[in-house]
């Protein structure tokens, strides 16, 4: 279709900063310097990075506590991140908020989200927004397969379907919902199964792979943009990590991680654009490199930045 | 007597009554393998099998709904609910259904279940994952609340509350589970709705619940140091809530601070505050009766924040040295 090298390659760098961000504030975590829990989405950037490329600039995200790489696909700034996540006023939530409710509102992102399934209604609503506006945008409402058994997703989807608003439901299917897998929380094969049940498109897509999640969500997105309704994609995708930092491991085996980490969507699309000839091994390297730089620059800054004052503990609690 | 963590304690009493009575049974969200996000349920499953001890999709409503239901069946049901924040998802069962059946159906039905969940502050888990807000549910006639501060309370309390014919919401709070205390190994219940003297005194009389007994006792020892008696109440349950020994307290002290771990409004600190203005005891009050509690705000993340929305030991410290000043 419509990849461009340079659409190819900022997927590229995307997923790599998002690998690298993660990596680091495992680090930073082990550290002391992270405060609470977070939840690393290490495995599963593209269906993050290739799902956010099939949008517009003003369109809107809603994401999940998972949402690290959501709010960076979709322009989130690595230095208020980091700052967020070590608690400053300088964060994206004046340190309020920490890594499970990142929002930037200027970005589209409509923030992460602590309450399993609680972006699906907030994604439908903002979609509401938009036709009642006439705006034009379309939101893209991320979830986890656990979430799909919450009943607001059932009650969401089908108001979203009756009243063709124009949303796309992004099912990011790692396998797991903490440490039940998918197959003993939900009754169907796949989540992209029960579309049929709110008369809208259902799709499964290979989660590792960073164009095809692209393709898949762009139709999506093209289709809502059209008033036509929305759409449920899965993609399939696995977390390479445990659930949070809190978590032993104990549900699945050394074997099914391993060969899932053979599976790497970063390592695959670089040697796809090497093979394809779209970029060099060199090009490649220079935006790790370019990558790695920005990383260490933003974390400089958080640890530079002032932590929040006391006296303003009680601001934003209203308008 | 032994020394145990409250979660041991706490387990203890979840294990000793599924051994008791068949008809008890645990759900929640990976309380099986996994052992419950704070491990309150861990080894269970060994035991008692995943026919006892069910691990459910994410579906709060649901669950609590469900136990609801087993309950009116004549199952005795512990639901687990991951973050006592999820309770929010689980309202329209607990309040509107499990609350009220029992009268609606002019008494003839009963609704025994338990719904346990970890609150509170200070774990850095923010807004969504830090709330304390038991006295939400003590509004609502047809559920008792509980909220255990000691590894001795828990046992005692899991076990009543199981026991209860009535649905009960039982409030742990996630950084009392470290905590240890003694803790016998024999059978026992304590009743719902009786207040605990956690400290005797002549001075002054803290009401204080959950993880605030453990920061009033720190406080106290303090106190003590400058010549303050100061006497620790711990309702345990908030209800029914035992006015009663409240009461008999201020009359001997005269003077009183109700500490919790709740933002202040509406809380159920004015509940107690209301039963002793109400009372006999207001003839003997020699200071107007004095609330801390958590800021009117949502739980911030950064950890100086966060301690600060909340009472600490030095909160209270302070609290009572005004009060006597
Ligand atoms: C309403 C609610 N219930 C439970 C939780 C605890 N919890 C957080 S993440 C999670 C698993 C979510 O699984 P899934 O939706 O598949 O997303 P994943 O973690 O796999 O990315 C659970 C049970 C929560 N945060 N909110």
């Amino acid at each position: 279709m419509d990849l461009t090298k340079e659409k190819r390659l900022w997927m590229y760098r995307k997923m790599y900063e998002i690998r690298r961000f993660e990596l680091e504030v495992d680090r930073l975590f082990k550290a002391n310097m992270i405060w609470g829990t977070c939840h690393l989405s290490v495995g599963e950037e593209a269906t993050a990075v290739g799902a956010i490329a099939a949008l517009e600039a003003d369109d809107m995200i809603t994401s999940t506590h998972r949402g690290h790489g959501h709010c960076i696909a979709k322009g989130g700034r690595l230095p208020q991140m980091f700052a967020e996540l070590l608690g400053r006023e300088t964060g994206y939530c004046r340190g309020r908020g920490g890594s499970m409710h990142i929002a930037d509102i200027e970005t589209g992102n409509l923030g992460a989200n602590g309450i399993v399934g609680g972006g699906v209604p907030i994604a439908t609503g903002a979609a509401l927004a938009s036709k009642m506006k006439k705006d034009g945008k379309v939101t893209l409402c991320f979830f986890g397969d656990g979430a799909n058994n919450q009943g607001v997703f059932h009650e969401s989807l089908n108001i979203a379907s009756l009243w063709r608003l124009p949303v796309v439901y992004l099912c990011e299917n790692n396998l797991y919902g903490m440490s039940v897998a998918f197959s003993r929380s939900t009754a169907v094969k796949n989540v992209a199964d029960r579309a049929a049940a709110y008369d809208m498109p259902g799709e499964i897509v290979d989660g590792n792979d960073v164009e095809a999640v692209y393709h898949v969500v762009k139709k999506a997105v093209e289709r809502a943009r059209r008033g036509e309704g929305p759409s449920l994609i899965e993609a399939k995708t696995y977390r390479w990590l445990g659930h949070s930092k809190s978590d032993a491991n104990v549900y699945r085996t050394k074997e099914e991680i391993e060969e899932w980490k053979q599976k790497c969507p970063i390592k695959r699309y670089r040697l796809k654009l090497v093979e394809e000839k779209i970029a060099t091994e060199e090009e490649l390297d220079r935006i790790e490199k370019e990558v790695e730089r920005e990383i260490q620059d933003a974390i400089e800054y958080a640890k530079n930045s002032p932590e929040p004052s006391l006296e303003d503990i009680a601001d934003g609690v209203y308008a | 007597m032994a020394e145990k963590l409250y979660i041991d304690a706490l387990r203890e009493g979840l294990r000793e009554e599924m051994q008791r009575d068949e008809s008890v049974f645990l759900l929640g969200e990976d309380i099986g393998i996994y052992g419950g996000a704070f491990g309150v349920t861990r080894g269970l499953i060994d035991e008692f099998g995943e026919e006892r001890v069910i691990d459910t999709p994410i579906s709060e409503q649901a669950i609590v709904g469900m136990a609801v239901g087993a309950a009116l069946s004549g199952m005795r049901p512990i639901a687990e609910i991951m973050f006592f924040d999820f309770l929010t998802l689980a309202m329209d069962q607990l309040i509107n259904q499990g609350a009220k059946i029992r009268y609606m159906f002019g008494g003839k039905a009963k609704v025994p279940m338990v719904v346990r969940a970890p609150m509170g502050s200070g774990t850095g888990a923010a807004a969504q994952h830090s709330q304390s807000f038991p006295g939400v549910f003590a509004h609502f006639p047809g559920l008792k609340v509980v909220i255990p501060s000691t590894p001795y309370d828990v046992k005692g309390l899991i076990k009543a509350a199981i026991r209860d014919d009535n649905p009960v919401v039982f409030a742990e709070h996630k950084l009392l589970y470290r905590v240890k205390g003694e803790v016998p190994d024999e059978d026992y219940v304590l009743p719902l709705g009786k207040a605990d003297v956690k400290r005797k005194g002549r001075d002054i009389t803290i009401v204080a619940g959950s993880i605030m007994v453990i920061r009033a006792l720190e406080a106290a020892k303090e106190l003590e140091k400058e010549g303050i008696d100061v006497e620790v109440i711990d309702p345990r349950t908030l209800k029914p809530l035992d006015m009663r020994t409240i009461i008999d307290s201020v009359k001997k002290t005269g003077r009183v601070l109700i500490v919790e771990d709740d933002p202040m409004s509406f809380g159920w600190g004015a509940e107690v505050a209301a039963g002793i203005a109400g009372s006999e005891a207001f003839d003997y009050l020699d200071a107007p009766v004095k609330r801390l509690a958590g800021l009117d705000i949502p739980i911030p993340y950064n950890p100086n924040l966060e301690r600060h929305a909340v009472p600490q030991v030095e909160n209270i410290v302070e609290a009572v040295r005004e009060l006597l000043r």
